[in-house]
């Protein structure tokens, strides 16, 4: 038996994707690639890989849903609340002596990391100083995100990771319950500055104090993961602070030398120079 | 097969659940000597023990254990443990890589995901290998495997402390060697 696609298969669909409608996932590592396509191949029953590829390169549609269903969207509320803790313990006091706060979520996917922060600044009395940038490289995950729509039957582990993050309210004080959604307060919305934002192809668009990008990287190959760390670095400001995901590292990169890490492990990194 | 020799297979892959972590205790019993091939290992667990895990096995083999990171190049002769609430897969480079995507048969790792992505890399020079646990995760992965070249082999299911896991396989498939934990380390030993 053969795998589903091969290699030069993979190729050739990235640079349709790339000629067509001008998507570069060329830098995407391949293992997760290959298997996120093979699952909706498989899903949408395709008779053959000619198929799927003329598909893909004429209907706009599918092109959306493959990327939507190609990047990877599992997020959660105060996910790893022990980093939750150390971004209020270690980062908070000094953004607190900043006249006006910008923080940067890159690939926030459905929005749940920025809710999280957004309700951590507001119990910090940081809030209206605050503005947080959500972008994500898919339009339709964004959605919910403008609008405070969360699942509801997340709410109890959400609740639980709040406390666990060191959250001191009562956690269902920052939403109402329509039916099957969870509608957050306006007021966390009210900082939130949503967009499209694609790491692979787009510029820095501004200066931070913290850049949030958690279990992004290691979705890229090498060559796209420091090309991105680059653009971290550009839009981060000289003492501010880059958060990554729990099994990502600067460790590798050129810039690590710039960087000094927080004493407690957690993947936070604090711009020295 | 004559010791020395080199060996057919450039990895060995383990998938365990309940009562899994005991069946690898028992096979690390047996490995006395630093193999000339890496492990890896894919265990169901709670998400904060990653240290712990380890730490532990570090105390119960010669084997130096190291804890399966992006991007790291896999080397022979190390024992690797796939962190948990990540996905583990392999890069067709040597390397790993994580993916935190949604769960598969309800679990992060899933051995599922982790036999079929080492088989599409090493095909027959694969060896994997599915342990004692409670839920059927690893049978599709396993089945996948060696219809792509892979050597199986199951934990004979009397021997494990929750056969549920082993049974589903043997249930589903033809694999190659069915053994108690202690003869898959001698086994693992003499390749």
């Amino acid at each position: 038996m053969e795998p589903l696609f091969r290699d030069e298969e993979i190729e050739m669909l990235l640079n349709d994707l790339l000629d067509t409608w001008g998507y570069d996932f060329t830098g995407y590592a391949h293992a997760s690639l290959r298997r996120r396509i093979s699952r909706l191949y498989l899903l949408r029953a395709f008779p053959s890989f000619a198929e799927f590829r003329y598909k893909l390169k004429n209907d706009s549609a599918f092109f959306h849903e493959f990327v939507e269903e190609i990047t990877v969207n599992v997020t959660e509320m105060f996910r790893d609340p022990n980093f939750y803790r150390s971004i209020s313990e270690q980062v908070f006091p000094w953004l607190s002596t900043k006249p006006f706060i910008r923080i940067w979520h890159a690939g926030c996917s459905t929005g749940e990391e920025v809710y999280s922060m957004a309700i951590m600044l507001k119990e910090a009395n940081l809030l209206h100083k605050s503005l947080l940038y959500a972008t994500d490289i898919n339009p339709s995950v964004l959605e919910n995100l403008r609008k405070g729509l969360f699942p509801m039957q997340h709410m109890k582990q959400y609740s639980e990771n709040y406390i666990q993050a060191g959250g001191r309210l009562d956690f269902s004080s920052y939403y109402t319950a329509q039916y099957e959604w969870a509608k957050f307060d306006e007021v966390l919305h009210s900082k939130m500055i949503v967009s499209t934002h694609n790491l692979v192809s787009d510029q820095s668009f501004n200066e931070f104090q913290l850049i949030v990008c958690r279990n992004v990287l290691i979705y890229f190959d090498k060559g796209l993961q420091e090309r991105v760390l680059r653009l971290f670095d550009d839009s981060l400001e000289k003492l501010g602070f880059l958060a990554l995901g729990s099994k990502e590292t600067l460790r590798f990169s050129d810039l690590s030398a710039g960087y000094s890490q927080l004493p407690n492990r957690e993947k936070v990194w604090k711009k020295i120079k | 097969m004559e010791k020395n020799q080199v060996s057919r297979f450039r990895l060995a892959l383990i998938g365990g659940s309940a009562g899994g972590l005991d069946a690898i205790l028992k096979i690390m019993s047996r490995l006395q000597q630093v193999p000339s091939y890496p492990i890896v290992i894919v265990l169901h667990r709670k998400a904060d023990y990653d240290t712990l895990l380890v730490d532990l096995l570090e105390n119960r083999t010669v084997i130096p254990v190291r804890e399966a990171e992006e991007k790291i190049t896999i080397e022979n002769g190390y024992l690797y443990v796939a962190p948990a609430d990540f996905h583990l897969l392999f890069e067709s480079d040597g390397t790993f890589a994580l993916d935190a995507s949604e769960k598969v048969n309800y679990s992060r790792p899933s051995i599922d995901v982790s036999f079929i992505s080492a088989a599409e890399v090493y095909r027959e020079n694969l060896l994997c290998i599915l342990l004692s646990g409670a839920n059927a995760d690893g049978t599709a992965g396993m089945k996948t495997a060696r219809e792509l070249g892979a050597t199986c082999i199951v934990q004979a299911p009397q021997s494990a402390e929750v056969p549920f896991m082993p049974e589903s396989a043997l249930k589903e498939m033809e694999v190659d060697l069915v053994l108690a934990a202690e003869s898959i380390g001698d086994f693992m030993a003499r390749l």
